[in-house]
């Protein structure tokens, strides 16, 4: 039993991050994520952890920071949002190339423009495809328990990837409830310090690291790359054990599933969506539809096997995306659904839904519309037009 | 589950006032979950808060669309659409005003109505008009929802004692007004 204290997501990630003793934190600050360095920046102040923050003049500076430091064998943190992550890419894509772990913060983001700074998880699906292990939290609990896990996850030897904790902006950064926040002797039995080795500096041992490299090589890097995404699916499950085993919080790996068991449709709901689904699920068995959710926690690596199990007898399912995919017009965690089902169209009837972009609300009403929808059509297989919760 | 929904402009203190409620809460056992949500971040523009407080763990990171209650920092407010729309059927309002329930043009599905001067109050003990502890003594006493004991020590830990003393002073004053 930890201590409960009342925190923002944003001091939830600061919070659990200096629990984890990193060596270095560099960031630049980007609303909705700006908080989390202030909080971590007062406490190095305050000498409450023994970390190097090191003030930095963009995000592509901080992620260079933070990787020269994870090269010389040291635990590293930053945080940051949408357009920083947009400027933070070159040295990003190196990172899990370089096959560094860290955690990284991620208070998703719509992407401008329009010119806004509200929520969406268009940021974090815009970069599905560099490397890094991605997983979306739901409560402020999940994101402290997240970083803390992230940590084991990321350097783990057959892993060695660095991770993003992402959360709504706003909706989860600047969302203010009661945290059991792990007490420091607990999270140092948890977690061991870092010992990663397989390219770490030591200047009586020189070598270059990341020389210019021939595709024959690269692409080998590449298979091992992806090899370590598959086994990550297993150390998931490992670490989420681990930690319930530790402090009486299991989340059930790379998906948790609620009220599916017996159900004829199933909403998939990625982060903070997820427990207002939970309660649209509620609404909807009081109206005698038998509706389930399913929550994608892991979308780095694909957990498609999991997502075939829970969908296995199931009559029909939508996935609600706080994004989109320019050109397929729906969401990009539906095209990936279809595609971990592959026979989608012949066994089910889906479609997608998308909302909540640039800050705009996903509501009870908009995911009953979704459940309804999907029960109404649940015996008819085949792919339905995108659904999108706008408002008036 | 109470559903609260405030309106202020930035600069009220919505968003400190509305976390000291929900460590009132979490400190009484019960779930308490504060989300603000800004338009532009400047001094003086609409500012709206999404408070709930529950016996139960709270799920739901949305907008409250039918309040329970409403607490209103600014009473120029009132005169957007968007100020008074949903409130449940024998809601609570609270407004930081001088003028009559009338005047502000309180809907008729209001059950109980209280109009507290927390700009009066504040300006006299703090100083300056920042009404956001006067308005949390009003809501412990209109409201019932969280122990005004924890809530003024939450307050006095928060912002000091002439803030407690806001808080307590607009509780004093809210009562009078009940019903």
């Amino acid at each position: 039993m930890g201590k409960i204290k009342v925190l923002t997501g944003n001091y939830s990630a600061a919070e659990a991050a200096a629990l984890c003793h990193p060596d270095l934190i560099a960031a630049y600050p980007i609303t909705p994520q700006s908080s989390v360095v202030e909080y971590l920046a007062g406490l190095v102040h305050d000498g409450v952890i023994d970390a190097n923050l090191v003030q930095v003049e963009s995000e592509h500076s901080a992620m260079s920071v933070v990787q020269g430091a994870a090269a010389g064998g040291g635990r590293v943190f930053t945080a940051t949002s949408a357009q920083g992550l947009a400027l933070m890419y070159e040295p990003y894509f190196r990172m899990s190339t370089l096959r560094f772990p860290m955690v990284m913060a991620l208070a998703t983001r719509e992407m401008t423009s329009p010119e806004t700074v509200w929520s969406g998880q268009q940021d974090a699906m815009s970069v599905r495809e560099a490397g890094w292990i991605q997983m979306f939290c739901d409560s402020n609990q999940e994101i402290v328990d997240m970083i803390i896990q992230s940590y084991m996850l990321a350097e783990h030897p057959e892993v060695l990837l660095p991770v993003n904790v992402c959360y709504d902006g706003f909706y989860s950064s600047h969302l203010t409830e009661g945290v059991d926040l792990p007490l420091q002797e607990e999270v140092d039995r948890f977690l061991p310090p870092p010992s990663f080795h397989h390219a770490v500096l030591d200047p009586d041992h020189p070598f270059a690291l990341d020389p210019l490299t021939p595709g024959p090589i690269l692409m080998k890097y590449r298979k091992s790359h992806l090899d370590a995404m598959e086994k990550a699916l297993e150390v998931i499950d490992e670490v989420d054990k681990k930690f319930g085993d530790t402090f009486g919080r299991y989340y059930g790996g790379a998906v948790s599933q609620y009220r599916t068991e017996d159900a004829d449709v199933v909403i998939v709901t990625i982060g903070g969506m997820t427990g207002t689904g939970m309660d649209a699920v509620d609404q909807a068995r009081e109206e005698g539809i038998k509706a389930g959710l399913l929550k994608l926690r892991f979308t780095r690596p694909f957990p498609a096997e999991k997502i075939r199990d829970a969908l296995k007898d199931k009559k029909a399912f939508a996935v609600i995306d706080r994004s989109v995919s320019f050109g397929w017009s729906q969401g990009p965690m539906h095209m990936e659904v279809k595609a971990a089902l592959a026979d989608a169209d012949s066994r089910y009837c889906h479609f997608s839904a998308i909302g909540g972009l640039g800050g705009a609300d996903i509501s009870i009403e908009m995911m009953m519309e979704t459940i309804r929808n999907l029960d109404a059509h649940k015996n008819e297989p085949g792919e339905r037009e995108t659904q999108w919760y706008m408002v008036d | 589950m109470k559903e609260i929904r405030l309106h202020g402009r930035g600069g009220q203190g919505v968003v400190k006032a509305s976390q000291i409620v929900v460590k009132a809460a979490v400190a009484g056992k019960k779930y308490g979950q504060f989300i603000p949500f800004f338009g532009v971040e400047r001094k003086g523009s609409p500012v709206f808060g999404y408070l709930r407080i529950s016996d139960e763990p709270i799920r739901r990171k949305m907008q409250v669309y039918e309040p329970d209650i409403l607490m209103i920092l600014d009473d120029s407010l009132v005169s957007l659409p968007s100020t008074y729309a949903g409130l449940k059927e024998g809601g609570t309002v609270i407004i930081n005003s001088v003028k009559t329930p009338e005047e502000l043009k309180v809907p008729s599905c209001a059950g109980k109505v209280a109009v507290v001067d927390a700009t009066g109050i504040s300006e006299e003990l703090l100083g300056r008009n920042i009404p956001n502890t006067a308005m949390l003594g009003a809501f412990a006493q209109i409201s019932g929802l969280v122990d005004k004991d924890v809530l003024f020590q939450e307050v006095e830990a928060s912002f000091g004692a002439a803030n407690r003393e806001a808080a307590q002073k607009a509780y004093g004053q809210a009562a009078g007004l009940k019903e």
